[in-house]
This record gives C-alpha cells, sequence and structure tokens, in this order.
C-alpha cells in the first residue's frame, strides 16, 4: 500500500487488489507478540479442513452412495483403489482431528477470554462453524454405511421425533422414508458434500471478522489500544513472517501426530472408527451398543441423563441442543471486568476446570451404555455443565481479579 | 499448567471402574502379521475347510498371493477350487436362502471379522466348541452361545465338554463355566490344534486390513521425514524470531 506496484504486479493490482489483501491479511496484519502453543489450533483448522476437503473429493471419486453398493465401495476403496486406503484413513483421522482442534481452539477462547467485547460477533461465527461441523459430521458418518452408521443415524433422526405433534411427521421429513433407507443415504451423501463448502465460507467470514477486531492473546488485552506514530501496535508484530513460519513448526508437530495415528492406530481403539462399522449396515439387527463417535458422546451423556416427562424424550432432546446453543450467550454471561483467565479469581477458575472435566467426563459416560450409578453421574455432570454458563453472570462478577497490565508479557 | 493436568486425570481416575465389562475372557492370539508362513497355512485352512460356507468377498486371490508369497500356479492349484481367475474375489456358492435354511441363519461374511470382532475373538471361538446335546449340532460355543456353526474343525480338535463350578447353595443346575476340557482327541494334539487355530486368526486378521504391514512400515518413514523437516521449520522461526523481545 506504503508504494505503487510495477510490472506484472502492478497490472495485477490495478485489476484486482492482490498487494492491498496480502498486505492486510498478512504482511501487515499486526497479531500480539506474546501469542502460544494455544493459538496454534486455528490455522490448524483450516490445515484440516483443507485435508478433509481434498481427501473427501478423492474418495468421492470411488464411493457410491446407495444402499446396495455403500458398504462395498468402502471396502473396495480400502483394497483396489491405488492409495485408496491412505486417503480413507486421512478423512477418518482427519474427522476426529478437526474435532479435537475445533475443542481446544474453543477453549482457547475460554481461556483468554476472545468472546468478550469487540469478539462478540466472530465468536458467534464460530459457534455457527461448530453447529456446520457437527451436522457434516454426523451426515458422514453414515456413508460406510455400517452397523454403527445406520443405527447412530436412527437414533439421531428419531430425536426430532420427540418434538411434539409435528415429531413424526418431521423425522419422515428428514430421512425421506420410515427408515434410515437409501433415499435417506442419498441425501445425506449430498449435504455432506456441500456443507464443507458451507465451512469454508463461514470460516472466511471468521477471519475477516477476526481481523476486524484484531487477534486476542494469552493476557486478554487490546494491542490496538498503544500504537506507535505510524499507527501500528507497539506490541503488535506482522502476521506473515512471523506466525507463518511458526505455525509452520507447529503444522508438522501436528502432522506427526496425525501420522502417528493414522499410520499406526488408525482406528485409534475403536474411538475414531468403531468397530460394529465393519458390519454392514443391517435394519433387521440392532447392535446390543449403541454410542456415536465420540466428540458426540457429551451431548449424547445429556440426552440420556433426562428422564422423560410424561413418556416424551423431548427434555432430553432440549437439554442437549442446549448444551450446544448456550455457547452463542457466553459474550453476555461473562461480566468479569477482565478477559483472561490470568487476572480472573479462584472461583473463574474452578468454574472452568469443572466445566472442562465435566464435558470429558459427560464424553466418557456417553460411550458407555447407561447404568443407574453412570445416570447419575451423567446427571451431576450435566447440572455442572449448565451451572459453568449459567451461574457465570454471578461468580464472574463477584469473583476477585487481579490487576492487568498495560501491555502484554511475553 | 501440571497441577491442572494432574488434577484432571486424579478427577478421572474413577472412571477406569465404570468401563470394566463381562463375558468370558478372551484368549491373547499375539498376531504377528510379519510371519507369512503361519498366515500361507492360515490360508489353506481357510479354503479347505470354511470356504464352503463363509466367503472373503471383498478378498482377491492374487492380492492374497502377492502379500503371502503364493506364486500364481501355486494359487491355482491348491487354493482357487471353483475353476476361478487369480483376480476373482474369494467368493463361494453358498446360496443364502440355503444357509438360512440349513443353519437357521445366515452366513456371516469372514473379510471383516477380525475388525468387528477382533483376533481374539477368533483365536478364542474356535478353541471354545463344547458337547451340548440340546443343540441341533450337538455343540454349542462359550464364546458365541447357540452359535449356528458346528464345529468343522473337531476331527482336528476332538471334542471337549464343559467343566462348571458348583452351584451356590440353595440354587439349581451349576455355577458359572470354569472351562472346557478334552474328552474325545482328535487327529492333532491340543498344541498343533492351537498352532492351526492361530494361522487361522493370523490369515483373518491379513485379510480384514490387507495393507496393514505395509501401512506400518511406510509410517515410519513419514515421521522420519517429519523430523527432519521439524528440525528446519523451527531454525527457521528460531531465526525470525531472534530480535523479538
Amino acid at each position: 500500500m506504503s508504494t505503487e506496484t510495477t510490472g506484472f504486479l502492478g497490472w495485477i493490482d490495478k485489476r484486482f487488489p492482490l498487494t492491498k489483501v496480502w498486505n492486510e491479511h498478512l504482511a501487515e496484519y499486526y497479531a500480539p507478540k506474546n501469542l502460544n502453543f494455544w493459538s496454534f489450533f486455528g490455522s490448524l483448522a483450516i490445515l484440516v479442513l483443507v485435508i478433509q476437503i481434498v481427501t473427501g473429493i478423492w474418495l468421492a471419486m470411488s464411493y457410491k452412495p446407495a444402499a446396495e453398493d455403500a458398504f462395498a465401495s468402502v471396502a473396495y476403496i480400502m483394497r483396489d483403489v491405488e492409495w485408496g486406503w491412505l486417503i480413507r484413513y486421512m478423512h477418518s483421522t482427519g474427522a476426529s482431528a478437526f474435532f479435537i482442534v475445533i475443542y481446544l481452539h474453543m477453549f482457547r477462547a475460554l481461556l483468554w477470554g476472545s468472546y468478550r467485547k469487540p469478539r462478540e460477533l466472530l465468536w458467534i461465527i464460530g459457534v455457527v462453524i461448530y453447529l456446520a461441523m457437527m451436522a457434516t459430521a454426523f451426515f458422514g458418518y453414515l456413508l460406510p454405511w455400517g452397523q454403527m452408521s445406520y443405527w447412530g443415524a436412527q437414533v439421531i433422526v428419531n430425536l426430532f421425533a420427540a418434538v411434539p405433534g409435528v415429531g413424526e411427521d418431521l423425522a419422515v421429513w428428514i430421512r425421506g422414508d420410515y427408515n434410515i433407507s437409501d433415499v435417506t443415504l442419498n441425501r445425506f451423501y449430498a449435504f455432506h458434500f456441500l456443507l464443507p463448502f458451507v465451512l469454508v465460507g463461514l470460516a472466511f467470514v471468521h477471519v475477516v471478522a477476526l481481523h476486524r477486531v484484531g487477534s486476542n492473546n494469552p493476557d486478554g488485552i487490546e494491542i490496538k489500544e498503544k500504537k506507535d506514530e505510524k499507527g501500528i501496535p507497539l506490541d503488535g508484530i506482522p502476521f506473515h513472517p512471523y506466525y507463518t513460519v511458526k505455525d509452520l513448526t507447529g503444522v508438522v508437530v501436528f502432522l506427526a501426530f496425525f501420522a502417528i495415528i493414522m499410520f499406526f492406530a488408525p482406528t485409534f481403539g475403536g474411538l475414531f472408527i468403531e468397530p460394529p462399522n465393519f458390519q454392514p449396515a443391517d435394519p433387521l439387527q440392532t447392535p446390543a451398543h449403541i454410542a456415536p463417535v465420540w466428540y458426540f458422546t457429551p451431548y449424547y451423556a445429556m440426552l440420556r441423563a433426562v428422564p422423560p416427562i410424561a413418556g416424551s424424550q423431548f427434555p432430553g432432546v432440549l437439554v442437549m441442543f442446549g448444551a450446544i446453543f448456550i455457547f452463542f450467550f457466553l459474550p453476555w454471561l461473562d461480566r468479569s471486568p477482565v478477559k483472561s483467565i490470568r487476572y480472573k479469581g479462584i472461583v473463574s477458575k474452578v468454574a472452568l476446570g469443572t466445566f472442562v472435566v465435566s464435558f470429558v467426563i459427560l464424553a466418557w459416560l456417553g460411550m458407555l451404555a447407561s447404568t443407574p450409578t453412570r445416570t447419575l453421574l451423567a446427571q451431576v455432570f450435566t447440572i455442572l455443565y449448565f451451572a459453568f454458563f449459567l451461574l457465570m453472570p454471578i461468580y464472574s462478577k463477584l469473583d476477585k481479579t487481579k490487576p492487568v497490565p498495560e501491555r502484554v508479557t511475553v | 499448567m501440571s497441577k491442572l493436568v494432574t488434577a484432571l486425570i486424579l478427577m478421572l481416575c474413577p472412571l477406569l471402574a465404570l468401563g470394566a465389562g463381562g463375558g468370558v475372557p478372551l484368549e491373547k492370539a499375539k498376531v504377528d502379521l510379519r510371519d507369512k508362513e503361519a498366515m500361507r497355512r492360515g490360508a489353506q485352512y481357510f479354503v479347505d475347510h470354511c470356504m464352503g460356507c463363509h466367503s472373503l468377498q471383498f478378498q482377491r486371490y492374487n492380492r492374497m498371493g502377492q502379500d503371502l508369497g503364493i506364486p500364481e500356479p501355486e494359487l491355482r492349484e491348491r487354493f482357487i477350487y471353483d475353476g476361478g481367475r487369480p483376480g476373482d474375489l474369494m467368493e463361494n456358492s453358498m446360496r443364502a436362502e440355503d444357509a438360512e435354511k440349513w443353519f437357521g441363519t445366515a452366513i456371516p461374511d469372514l473379510t471383516l471379522v477380525t475388525r468387528w470382532r477382533s483376533p481374539d475373538w477368533v483365536y478364542t471361538y474356535l478353541k471354545s466348541y463344547y458337547l451340548d446335546p440340546s443343540r441341533p449340532w450337538g455343540v454349542n460355543n462359550a464364546v458365541f452361545a447357540d452359535v449356528g456353526m458346528p464345529h468343522v474343525l473337531a476331527p482336528q480338535q476332538g471334542l471337549q465338554k464343559a467343566v462348571y463350578e458348583e452351584a451356590k447353595h440353595g440354587e439349581e443346575g451349576h455355577g458359572p463355566l470354569e472351562g472346557l476340557e478334552l474328552v474325545e482327541e482328535g487327529s492333532m494334539s491340543p498344541e498343533a490344534y492351537d498352532q492351526m487355530v492361530y494361522d487361522l486368526t493370523a490369515f483373518l486378521t491379513y485379510v480384514g486390513e490387507p495393507i496393514a504391514e505395509k501401512r506400518r512400515e511406510l509410517g515410519v518413514y513419514v515421521l522420519l521425514f517429519l523430523g527432519v523437516l521439524f528440525v528446519f521449520a523451527y531454525a527457521l522461526k528460531k531465526e525470525y524470531w531472534k530480535d523479538i523481545h
């Protein structure tokens, strides 16, 4: 922007703001210099999204979205297609990796208070991305047409049948049939192909919003408030090259973990690919134990924790969706005078710790068959999960805080 | 940070107790996918004893030949019994309706059996048949109760009977299963039969994921590459960041 470009680049810049975009979003986008480990997961999320789209397109070249052929076509990809096994394992590992990365990315936002003013909209777009991801994962999980694919989809679609009055019709409308069938598989495939591109659009909007308000940092203070005479934040450094080279290191470490799972434990002990999914879908034989993939199990545990009221599962469904939608309200629930957990008091720290523990324990419980003890545990941790959000206006306001520094601490 | 992690782990400990399950304990098969000799023997046992009923509908003869080191003439002579070609899938001519009539149930394809059950399950299952006159074939299985399949390997293993613990005082019948005892010898010694079952399990484990061994080999090279790349990436980062304080 400072100097006029010439030559070929000049020709482009007169017709498309290439240099301007490059500068605004990379070379002259100033990020806080104190970003740490937790800030790797944003760029990693983009990487995983790209991995999923590229491997997904290559899988689609050999996959057949029909009840008769789907299972066999996956076996064909794993055995007869050149490098098909690698592409498929990349995709299945990528699905779980995506959720791990996003959960850590969201946890970072909770740590640093990245949902607080002026980043409310950035956070809301993020929650929408999370919802779109869940939908994509749900549609995709039906495609291998294994027993768990089939019965998992059956259970989730039946949740909609619990809606009072219109439930049954709604479930039939979603499935396109009275059961999960070939019709359902076809439409789920269509949505599974479409949604990743919606995710790309949402991720773009997310980055645009981020660059409008600027990156948060572990201290939760605004670097834009202290600028030099040229208008550059004193604690800011250009994203490129500093964070591009730093993120590159993060990418290599991430890929190493990814490769360890993909090459040495692709099913990850039955967590990333569940054993019953190596059996073709059989509508007449319900598996002894149906559990969704690990990234959905916290919500599944909550669903099962709520007892039916007047014979209806609807309250459980409401609690489950409520647990996700409550994230939208977070920017207005936190009343603490400081953003980052570093300067919050002990109550906020315990609350966040309890929330994380509740989430992990609920995830665990959601994988297991329910027993009275486990249901009781799930109820306790569901309450703790919601307490983190619902009591936040009180405890965040009352909690003692430490003084926030003027400049970032390195 | 480390205190936080420790606290988290401690809080999760009670869950370990909840994770334990019941059922007959499975023997460990300890399959070694580099033991091609065992897998070749297992393949031979499979086509001789199992394939009349159980197909391997996703496995090709020639892929098996390449992976296990069986040359094509041998493949045609000793493995392909239906006049098929080496590129064919390992299917059989059992019709589903007939199977239903004869065994009361559909006969599962075994291509992926070690993946949705487990190698240990297959290994233990083949060793767990016992005499039970109440069943149509006169045998039952300790791992798979009331299984429809007869004890096809009885000529090799012989026949076992179930030994139960004594019933608790005041209860009828008998207590839980204690073990199985050979009552009629087969053509093989128990050790030789165990080896045969191991060979079959190893073969089926291979069939469950033919690429498994190469996958791990490739993984080592990928990790070595990433290790080297990390050194350069980290050095680059260090170089750029040295003037940021």
